[in-house]
């Protein structure tokens, strides 16, 4: 089961994300992540899913997902030729003698801390999965009150733009 | 313009003539601009028949069949019906009513989420939120519903919003719409690869789909067969693809076809799937029997299924019409007379046993020889449905219509209704058993209020017959399918004003049809059918 990062394109209406995602849920498929936001043109939406499966589940979640009229386009991102981040919030359990051993861990990760009070510090850090990954189990030892991610957002390196890929096609 | 007004004349600008459908508070607009206008309206006894009729409408039309039902019960009422349609790609367009806009959300009176309930069965779905995107969304919803692999399209539009007025009319001519072009011609390369491949096939066979019928394709496909000298099977809802009496014709496949289509599958080395979507029912229990080294050519409209159940090593998207007109051009005729004389050796010919009761697939045969060469024969589900599709003999203009893919009970007496209206001319019969025929039992007052001379064939062995069968074979008892207090359903349909007559033996069948195929309008011609009659 391999992991894929898809960017879809959507028309920005409402009804969408629940077109997207119950397909997702209809037809068995594993969803790891997705975020959605408006692009350059308001009037389309473009969706990062991050999705496990075989190449035989991948070209199935392709294709249903072009059957609906509402997407526009799929492109498949290799991780070779993207960026791949995703934000997170992490509140970690604080006390006078672990908030400095946090501080520094934090700096280590190029994290900003965007809110402290006595008991708590407030970690707000982007970087790919495992990056993130890596700083939570760092956090661990000291006490993870609450986690709030984004999920994937993914673009892809140099002159590359989704709009010049072909839309999905049979070949 | 009053927005139920422009609704209707964007439903004249597609030319709609007929609408399948039962009011109520949310369309009282709606059904007052549909009393003004030409369009006829055939209220229906419940929802579910108005998108079965509007089914059997499309199927025999060609034409997007077009259903309107209220808000709430209205319109969840239609949801089996539309799910009929999708499973087997019909064309519907279902115009339902909605709460006040305003409303929406709070859970008022006969509100229900009728795009969000649909979702996973609608080719597409609209909630109207401003009158002036009326004519834009119509024009879409028919364009999307007839073309590429066709489907259910539905609109819920708001009753306030029908009452608005619309700033301007103005329909539009083209549809735009950026993530939705399907691809109708075939790629040559691809085409130039599958000539390649039937033509250094030794035992080719063609499997015509659905899709065939849907494609309006039956002339081109002949054409390709009469030209290639391939043999030809079929499945349930390609029935009718090809004349019976095609020399190329071995028969229907699947768990219910013919013994010599479902050997000819595991013998070829080259299958070649034209508008079918090789469903488990077609397919089950042939895939792991398959010849390894068997090529698979796959002909469909829809890029998703190609690869979905079966892995093809050419697979060719496009509209099967134009893909077998081009193919028809590039295939030289292949030398298929060994391969033809062993699939011919397969075949067997069913005897008949006299019995007390009447003979389900003689009777079949029978009505089959006795209706037009033009005739529709409209099968419910289960055993009933099984024997029609072994029983009904294709010709070229003849149709046969079912739930294939939903397989829903019930569906055949609103489909014939539908198929009358689309062809008056032609003669209409339904196939149904006792199970079927009261799950839509209401709709001999539609039958009845319209005059519509059908011949409903009724198969009463006071069992649900299909489930019973499956139940003996699996646990050697039956539960839950004796219909032992059935209604007297002569008398029932007396009660309609339909006449009908009860069949006890086989020999009083072609007295029965006769007079059914004379009667001036509805027939019953109920048969006494053995209740441990087989399907096959």
């Amino acid at each position: 089961m391999n992991r894929h990062v898809l960017s879809v394109l959507v028309e920005n209406q409402s009804g969408v994300l629940s077109r997207v995602s119950g397909l997702f849920s209809r037809r068995g498929y594993n969803i790891d992540s997705l975020s959605v936001g408006e692009t350059e043109d308001p009037k389309i939406s473009r969706m990062t899913i991050v999705v496990k499966g075989d190449d035989y589940i991948l070209e199935q979640i392709k294709k249903q997902l072009n059957k609906l009229i509402d997407v526009i386009k799929i492109v498949e991102l290799s991780p070779d030729q993207s960026v791949f981040r995703e934000l997170a919030l992490i509140k970690v359990r604080t006390s006078m003698e672990t908030r400095a051993s946090i501080i520094e861990i934090v700096s280590i990760f190029r994290a900003n801390i965007v809110d402290v009070s006595n008991e708590t510090l407030t970690v707000e850090m982007t970087g790919d999965e495992s990056k993130i990954e890596a700083f939570i189990s760092l956090m661990d030892s000291y006490g993870i009150v609450e986690i709030v991610r984004t999920g994937l957002a993914a673009i892809e390196r140099g002159n590359r733009q989704i709009i010049n890929h072909k839309k999905y096609e049979e070949d | 313009m009053k927005a139920s007004d422009a609704i209707v004349k964007c439903l004249l600008n597609e030319g709609v003539d007929i609408v399948f459908g039962y009011p109520g508070a949310a369309v009282i607009d709606l059904y007052e601009s549909l009393r003004k206008s030409k369009i006829r309206h055939v209220l229906v006894r419940q929802e579910q028949a108005a998108a079965h009729s509007a089914s059997g409408y499309a199927r025999v039309s060609g034409k997007a069949g077009v259903c309107i039902a209220t808000s709430g019960p209205g319109a969840t009422n239609l949801i089996t019906g539309i799910a009929t349609a999708y499973m087997d790609s019909i064309p519907l367009v279902v115009i339902t009513g909605q709460v006040k806009s305003a409303m929406i959300g709070r859970d008022v009176f006969q509100e229900a989420d009728i795009t969000g309930a649909t979702e996973s069965f609608t080719k597409h779905s609209y909630l109207v939120k401003d009158a002036d995107d009326l004519p834009r969304i119509i024009k879409e919803a028919f364009y999307i519903a007839t073309t590429g692999r066709p489907g259910p399209v539905l609109i819920d539009i708001p009753s306030d919003i029908q009452a608005e007025k619309l700033e301007k009319f103005i329909y539009p001519d083209t549809v735009d719409i950026r993530g939705y072009k399907p691809t109708l011609k075939g790629h040559p390369g691809q085409i130039k690869r599958a000539v390649k491949a039937i033509s250094e096939s030794k035992r080719p066979l063609i499997v015509a789909g659905g899709g065939v019928l849907l494609s309006d394709a039956q002339s081109e496909l002949t054409g390709f067969i009469n030209k290639s000298r391939i043999p030809v099977v079929h499945t349930l809802m390609g029935k009718g693809a090809v004349p019976t009496q095609n020399p190329y014709y071995v028969g229907m496949i699947g768990t219910h076809g013919f013994a010599q289509a479902n050997i000819a599958m595991l013998k070829s080395d080259l299958l070649i799937f034209i508008g079918a979507r090789i469903a488990d029912r077609a397919w089950g229990g042939i895939g792991d029997k398959m010849k390894k080294d068997a090529q698979i050519i796959h002909i469909d409209i829809d890029p998703a299924e190609i690869g979905k159940n079966l892995g093809p090593n050419i697979p060719l998207v496009g509209d099967v019409k134009h893909i077998l007109t081009e193919m028809t051009s590039k295939t030289e005729p292949l030398d298929t007379d060994d391969w033809l004389e062993e699939l011919r050796s397969h075949r067997k010919t069913a005897q008949h046993a006299e019995s007390d009761f009447v003979n389900p697939k003689y009777a079949v045969e029978l009505l089959s020889k006795k209706l037009d060469d033009d005739a529709i024969l409209v099968a419910d589900v289960g055993q009933n449905q099984m024997w029609a599709a072994r029983h009904f003999e294709d010709k070229e203009g003849r149709r046969f219509l079912t739930s294939g893919g939903l397989g829903t009970m019930g569906y055949s007496l609103p489909a014939a209704v539908g198929a009358k209206f689309a062809a008056p001319g032609r003669q209409v019969a339904a196939v149904v058993g006792d199970g079927g025929f009261q799950m839509s039992q209401f709709e001999l007052g539609t039958i009845s209020a319209n005059n519509l001379k059908l011949v409903i064939l009724l198969f009463n062995n006071s069992r649900l017959g299909m489930v019973r069968e499956l139940q003996d074979r699996k646990f050697g008892r039956i539960t839950a399918v004796e219909l032992d207090k059935n209604p007297d359903f002569i008398k029932l349909c007396d009660a309609y004003g339909i006449k009908g007559v009860r069949v006890t033996a086989d020999s009083e069948l072609e007295a029965a049809f006769d007079k059914a195929l004379k009667s001036k309008g509805p027939f019953l011609v109920e048969c006494v059918v053995d209740c441990n009659e087989c399907t096959l």
